[in-house]
């Protein structure tokens, strides 16, 4: 490793554990109380699925409006395989409801994914929307199936193990698997799919393999984050993943800036505390503006920076090495918002 | 049998009152290119001044319609001049999410008490309901009203796009702005006239749907503008007929599922249906599947 590399992530570990140990020691003085801080762990896991929706869209371009299903897909598998192991609280029982989250939500990305794919633009984007709605209808009628599932009455009884300790490591361990992913060929490759699908496909580029993986492993690190949520909220119900809240994803992804870790991280962490600081600030009497304030807020923030926040730009320890000197830059490897 | 023609003319009048609301996303998304996410909610505003028309300000039902026509074309031009406008030449996904803000603003907007305010109304409709037996068809007289005012639309429309110099200038803004532009059409006026022309339609279908089914509160245009919406998509966006024949097909297979099948499973059929049309002709039933450029 060469010495600026260790360098860079010595500093950076040290920061990590800092903001780490600023949150507990707030929480330990009690400036973030427990609804602070059931805010704070909201946004981690909104930031986990919204990783997942910059995979698929904002570094290989493909338009998915029905994230949120998988989302929830994750949150009903890995609730319920925790409700029926639900004797011992153990750690290991925890990961592997969270990996069979991941594994439900990445296979039934794969099976849909596979066939409208090759769908274009706005009619992928319809496609993946209808998906989520049928998804939704199986969750409002899964009590059919599986009692468990609580259809439409909602589901509650997962064991809620995750806390913030367990959120913020998993958070920092997904940002750095993107981080990795996306520098690496098949990162490149999914970039090259954004910028020219034909070019692409012409340098040697499976362009359907690409654009199923990057779908695949976005939906499965959602289903993560779902995962997630359903360890940490006691209340699973289907319209907490309809569609809008597919909306609320793809507003994160391109108010951060298509192609940007830092733009997605950055700006689901600040989106999901606007909304309670909002109800914070706005009191008894003015609460029923916030949606109003809420929808201002989104209109003027994407007519100022159309382009997202931090539209391809990186804070450097998210990028490797050999490309460092390329990001940012106009011609750089992530500029362009591929729309 | 009877019983399934029936629910064909039922699932024909829901078809129709989507096709007023899918032409406006249709013909908008003709000439910017953008799926217009706040339609669904001017067609809830249409709804409102409805009501408001012919329950408190004493209009008659016609003068009722042309009120909301008359308001929501105001608003949909107020949008495109303030939410889409400067964001045409920026990236397309940026007017989509600036679209979702006014959606959200329209909703919460109307949701203040002091504006229509938060909860469902009952809709006491200007006139009884009268049932007819037709040749063993029972047909109401809402029917009636809803299958006569979209005809008389949808022939205004025709004549409107292909007989007047508005219709042509919308039509070649369609093609290419600056090719338009090139030719003397005046696009900015152009691009306010299709969001006035489409709002108006969607204002139309929304006091159709307050009468027939008397039911509304703000959030009613979410469900409806994005089956409207998914039905300009079925048909082939952009594409005027296209979107007729997606809303038609849409109310059959909502009203038929929900009839013979199950009525929870109702949206999922439909869209089941339209991601199975997509897989077949991926641009829609009439789109036109252009080759690949480089």
């Amino acid at each position: 490793m060469p010495d600026k590399n260790r360098k860079k992530f010595i500093i950076v570990l040290i920061a990590t554990i800092a903001v780490y140990a600023v949150i507990r020691v707030l929480e330990g003085t009690e400036i973030i109380n427990p609804y602070w801080q059931r805010v704070l762990d909201q946004a981690l896991i909104m930031t986990m699925g919204a990783l997942g929706l910059s995979i698929i869209y904002g570094f290989t371009g493909q338009f998915s409006l029905g994230h949120a299903a998988f989302f929830g897909l994750g949150a009903y598998s890995a609730g319920l395989f925790a409700k029926l192991y639900n004797s011992d609280h153990s750690m290991f029982l925890f990961i592997v409801s969270l990996l069979i989250g991941a594994a439900v939500a990445g296979l039934l990305a794969l099976l849909i994914g596979l066939p409208i794919l090759r769908l274009r633009s706005d009619y992928l984007g319809i496609a993946t929307l209808g998906f989520g709605i049928i998804v939704k209808v199986g969750m409002d009628n899964s009590n059919k199936l599986i009692s468990a599932l609580g259809g439409a009455t909602g589901m509650s009884g997962t064991p809620q193990i995750a806390n913030f300790d367990w959120l913020f490591i998993f958070l920092i361990l997904i940002v750095l698997f993107v981080r990795n992913f996306v520098y690496s060929s098949y990162g490149r490759a999914c970039t090259a799919v954004r910028e020219d699908e034909i070019a692409a496909d012409v340098l040697g580029i499976n362009t359907t393999k690409i654009k199923v993986m990057a779908f695949v492993l976005g939906c499965a690190l959602a289903g993560m984050a779902g995962g997630m949520y359903a360890h940490r909220y006691p209340f699973l119900h289907p319209s907490s993943f309809d569609f809008l809240k597919s909306f609320d994803f793809l507003l994160v992804v391109v108010l951060g800036g298509l192609g940007s870790i830092t733009g997605t991280v950055v700006t689901a962490i600040a989106w999901v505390f606007l909304l309670e600081v909002l109800r914070f600030v706005l009191g008894e009497t003015f609460i029923d503006f916030r949606g109003v304030i809420y929808a201002l807020i989104l209109i003027v923030a994407i007519i100022m920076r159309p382009q997202g926040i931090f539209s391809g730009k990186e804070v450097g320890f998210l990028v490797p090495k050999p490309f460092d000197t390329l990001v940012g830059r106009k011609d750089g490897v992530n500029a362009g918002s591929g729309s | 049998m009877e019983n399934l023609a029936d629910q064909i003319i039922n699932g024909l009048q829901l078809g129709l009152m989507y096709a007023l609301i899918a032409l406006g996303y249709t013909m908008v998304y003709g000439v910017v290119k953008l799926i217009n996410f706040a339609h669904g909610d001017v067609f809830m505003v249409g709804a409102f001044v409805g009501y408001f028309g012919f329950t408190q300000w004493g209009m008659s039902v016609p003068l009722a319609v042309l009120t909301a026509m008359v308001v929501c074309s105001a608003l949909g031009v107020i949008i495109e001049r303030i939410a889409y406008r400067p964001l045409r030449y920026a990236p397309k996904i940026a007017a989509l999410i600036s679209a979702l803000g006014v959606s959200l603003f329209l909703e919460f907007f109307s949701s203040l008490k002091f504006v229509f305010g938060p909860n469902y109304r009952v809709v006491q409709r200007p006139f009884e309901e009268v049932h007819w037996n037709v040749l063993g068809l029972n047909i109401t007289n809402i029917q009636v009203i809803v299958f006569v005012t979209v005809l008389i639309m949808l022939a205004l429309l025709q004549f409107l796009i292909y007989r007047t110099k508005v219709g042509m200038a919308m039509r070649t803004v369609s093609v290419d702005h600056n090719a338009a532009r090139l030719m003397g059409v005046n696009v900015d006026n152009t691009i306010s006239m299709t969001f006035a022309i489409g709002s108006a339609f969607a204002a139309a279908g929304g006091v159709l749907y307050a009468i027939a089914y008397p039911q509304i509160h703000p959030f009613m245009g979410i469900m409806p503008g994005l089956k409207a919406f998914t039905a300009a998509v079925l048909g082939g966006i952009g594409i005027i007929p296209g979107a007729v024949l997606g809303a038609i097909i849409m109310g059959q297979v909502e009203t038929l599922t929900s009839a013979f099948l199950s009525s929870q499973l109702r949206d999922a059929i439909a869209f089941f249906i339209l991601i199975l049309v997509l897989l077949v002709r991926p641009t829609g039933i009439l789109g036109r599947n252009e080759p690949d450029k480089v």
